[in-house]
């Protein structure tokens, strides 16, 4: 069954989107790569999910905290989307363009930001920070609410800077305080009244001219009345901010890099691949998409070397999950302790630590939060119940009249999406199946042997290192 | 394996986000604070003087009875390094690896726990009570237990039947036995699915062994703290407990914001400390409270943005209570930058601690020679 396509495709899939079941890499496949990598990329082109239908499974919320039904709701649309390049995108971006609800305290302000996100993730990179700069959760989470003409509050324009396109060592101390005087006056309307029962508004965004320092600034050298507008204009077209962009895309799609404090004295793992991906920023008028094109298309991305070279963020663990065991894939109760369960994995959707997001990579793994990836992955792929898991029994089933241990465990590796690990582990496996006996599927008490071995082989893999890295 | 209950234990409680320090130690009796904050600080008619000069924030009202006025607290003002980053990212990374030039890779505690444990014989010599390991705490090769839940720590918990179970935990420790050339996130998780497999056994003991007359509170810090109580009174051999509160970025709505964590915060050290007192386990614990740096002298007109000159509390029986380093000057003249000047270096706190408390050698954990304190 194993082939190098399949392979191919699965590490793609990892990477674009949270996985796929075996049966969606072959049909992939048989589309071929570079269709498939246009058909992410071109998210727009699939249906959207039927949000109404999930809003009407999502109500407790509006008669008292919406959060665990806004949170929900986001992983219910990683889940069941036919755009996984779009949610995978719009999960990136959280990572980076931090905002939280441990702060907003508005989860109505938390679900239109996310919404914004989603439409602008892989679209011009300045038209994502515009919208960011307007987006009514940024300004509370950042404080710009708090900035006013006669006395600034430099947190958003620190953080665009630092954190959102340039990265330290790239600015100045007085480029900052440049920055937050041009972002005076974007604040929030006052707050809508609630006439309707049970609801609650977003917040939205209001320009106060009278409140926005018009007086001339030097930014990064160049001298302007500048307004927030002008200052993202000169931050998008700066080399740092397409070295910036790049180094995080190679770190969330192609392997984990150091943490970003170090990327001021670490060179990239791949210095040649950042460049090709910030040239390509560069080039195609700050695309995003552009951008990933080039990305999934090149060598660097596909060769065997990166492939498992990141480890899977609690949100992935949970999404690719699902994806892979069928559950949950039309909206139904009990969502939310799916938010929870990343949660508890060090990753709460909707509620980064601090404006710096999660450090990842190796730093996902702690004795804590490995302890609640293996249990959460391995109850689930061992619920026979469930519909991935029962198509993984039949197909398995079905291979041959005799299945030795080791096609029975190379089957079932190849059936949870093509999983390569290392041969110690294999053998472990292995010993593991021998020891359990016989696998024939002749009589009905045999074929329940057999589904309880396959239950048992899944929850092991999922169990397993590698299982952690995508 | 097992240390004797009275090996001096260290508690550390990171404030995430940046505990501004200037209300929390406030000096009252220096108009200049009135004029640089007038909006975030606490009335004169407010505040708990603790002498002519500074007081503290209202809500530390139960650690002043408990411990202040004991002579169990010690305040280290001004407690910063040189170059101040304001970045929370960084400055916490400096204060986690005491390396404010390059970036660390290994935690001080991390260091801490290798000294006290050269072997590695104890899996829980280090434990987190939190979602994620701060990297206080990492140093590869060193074992700290991450724990979010006392009851639920262990992997393989859904596999029914004993000898399942058993023979499927046989084939995880085989899977997580290192190889060599299988690289060094493979090793680390290796070596992360080992300490599991032997702290969950130990670990899985202390909510069933615990009872107490203290009531904590239902908030995250307070539960945090009754976790350690928990731990420790298992007497595990757990030298260092590690855990956190936040947000203490209070760029906004801060007076509110500000009062409530000190309010979870206070109670919940108070209790800790009862717990401990209750089960006569206390007269060895020593409590660090730390923050990544202070809050600008100057407020924005709703909260206070990163500044630098923080301050740490060291709380406990054995603890020379009193101030200890200098109050940083509010003068215009003597700031930096509009922020307080940093007026002791921070890792003499912790060498202070590691020398005179733990009794390690701090040099090598801290690198470096600093300027130790008489609170030990």
């Amino acid at each position: 069954m194993a082939n190098n396509e399949i392979q191919l495709m699965a590490h793609l899939m990892r990477r674009a989107g949270f996985g796929a079941p075996f049966e969606e890499l072959e049909a992939r496949v048989a589309k071929g790569y570079e269709a498939t990598v246009e058909e992410l990329l071109r998210a727009e082109e699939k249906p959207d999910w039927e949000e109404d239908v999930a809003r009407r499974h999502m109500i407790g919320g509006h008669l008292g905290n919406a959060m665990p039904e806004i949170q929900g709701f986001w992983m219910q649309r990683m889940i069941a989307t036919t755009r996984p390049l779009q949610e995978k995108m719009t999960l990136f971006w959280h990572t980076i363009l931090c905002s939280g609800d441990s702060k907003l305290d508005h989860p109505e302000t938390m679900d239109t930001h996310i919404d914004m996100v989603r439409e602008k993730a892989l679209g011009r990179y300045p038209d994502l920070l515009v919208a960011l700069s307007r987006d009514p959760a940024m300004i509370i989470y950042l404080d710009n609410r708090y900035s006013h003409k006669d006395s600034i509050n430099e947190n958003y324009g620190r953080e665009l800077l630092e954190l959102f396109s340039m990265g330290v060592g790239n600015y100045t101390e007085d480029d900052v305080k440049m920055a937050a005087r041009a972002f005076t006056g974007w604040t929030l309307a006052p707050a809508m009244n609630s006439f309707i029962p049970y609801q609650r508004h977003a917040f939205k965004f209001q320009y106060d001219p009278e409140d926005h320092d018009d007086g001339e600034k030097v930014f990064l050298g160049q001298r302007g009345r500048f307004n927030g507008d002008d200052i993202i204009n000169i931050i998008a077209r700066q080399p740092a901010t397409a070295r910036f962009i790049a180094r995080h895309l190679y770190d969330f799609f192609v392997a984990d890099e150091v943490q970003v404090p170090a990327w001021q004295t670490t060179p990239p793992r791949d210095p040649a691949a950042v460049n090709v991906l910030a040239d390509a920023y560069l080039q195609s008028d700050y695309d995003i998409r552009s951008v990933l094109r080039v990305l999934f298309n090149s060598d660097f991305f596909k060769d065997e070397s990166v492939w498992y070279a990141r480890v899977k963020s609690p949100v992935e663990v949970v999404v690719g999950t699902m994806r892979l065991v069928g559950d949950h894939l039309t909206p139904a109760p009990g969502i939310e302790s799916l938010v929870g369960a990343a949660g508890g994995m060090g990753q709460i959707l909707l509620n980064p630590p601090s404006v710096e997001g999660w450090h990842g990579g190796k730093e996902w793994i702690n004795s804590g939060a490995l302890v609640n990836r293996v249990n959460f992955v391995a109850n689930r792929v061992g619920d026979l119940s469930l519909p991935g898991v029962q198509r993984i029994v039949e197909r398995l089933g079905d291979i041959t009249e005799s299945i030795s241990p080791s096609d029975f465990v190379d089957g079932c590796l190849e059936l949870m999406g093509s999983i390569r690990v290392e041969e110690d582990t294999r053998l472990a496996l292995i010993a593991h199946v021998e020891r359990g006996g016989p696998l024939g599927r002749d009589t009905e008490e045999e074929r329940a042997s057999f589904a309880r071995k396959v239950g048992e082989l899944l929850q092991l893999i999922a169990s397993s290192r590698e299982y952690q890295f995508a | 394996m097992t240390t004797s209950t009275k090996d001096p234990v260290l508690v550390v409680i990171q404030l995430s986000g940046a505990n501004d320090y200037m209300n929390t130690v406030i000096p009252y009796a220096d108009p200049l604070y009135y004029d640089f904050r007038p909006v975030v600080s606490i009335p004169q008619n407010e505040v708990v003087p603790i002498d002519g000069q500074l007081a503290f924030h209202p809500s530390l009202l139960p650690l002043k009875d408990k411990f202040w006025d004991t002579g169990k607290m010690a305040l280290i003002h001004g407690a910063g390094y040189p170059n101040p980053n304001r970045s929370h990212f960084r400055s916490m990374d400096i204060w986690h690896t005491c390396e404010p030039e390059i970036m660390g890779i290994e935690g001080w505690l991390g260091r801490a726990i290798r000294d006290l444990d050269p072997t590695a014989e104890n899996v829980l010599t280090g434990v987190n009570i939190g979602q994620s390991l701060p990297r206080a705490l990492a140093v590869p090769g060193v074992p700290v237990a991450s724990v979010a839940n006392l009851e639920q720590y262990g992997v393989l918990t859904g596999i029914e039947g004993d000898k399942e179970r058993n023979q499927a935990l046989d084939v995880f420790a085989r899977m997580y036995t290192p190889a060599v050339g299988s690289g060094i996130v493979m090793d680390y998780l290796a070596q992360t699915g080992q300490d599991i497999l032997k702290g969950a056994d130990i670990l899985k003991v202390a909510p069933a062994k615990y009872s107490s007359t203290v009531e904590y509170a239902d908030n995250s810090i307070a539960q945090a703290l009754k976790g350690i109580a928990q731990v420790h009174l298992a007497d595990l051999g757990t030298r260092v407990f590690y855990c956190s509160h936040a947000l203490y970025d209070t760029h906004a709505t801060q007076v509110a914001d500000h009062k409530k964590l000190w309010d979870d915060l206070a109670p919940a050290v108070c209790d800790f400390y009862d717990d401990l007192r209750e089960h006569d386990a206390s007269d060895n614990v020593v409590m660090l409270l730390f923050t990544e740096f202070g809050r600008r002298v100057r407020d924005n007109g709703s909260g206070t943005d990163h500044g630098s000159g923080g301050g740490s509390f060291v709380i406990g029986d054995p603890i020379k209570g009193g101030m200890y380093s200098e109050y940083p000057s509010l003068k215009p003249e003597d700031q930096l930058d509009g922020d307080l000047r940093f007026s002791y270096d921070f890792r003499g706190i912790y060498s202070t601690i590691l020398e005179r408390w733990l009794g390690l050698d701090a040099k090598p954990v801290v690198g470096g020679s600093f300027e130790q304190l008489d609170f030990i």
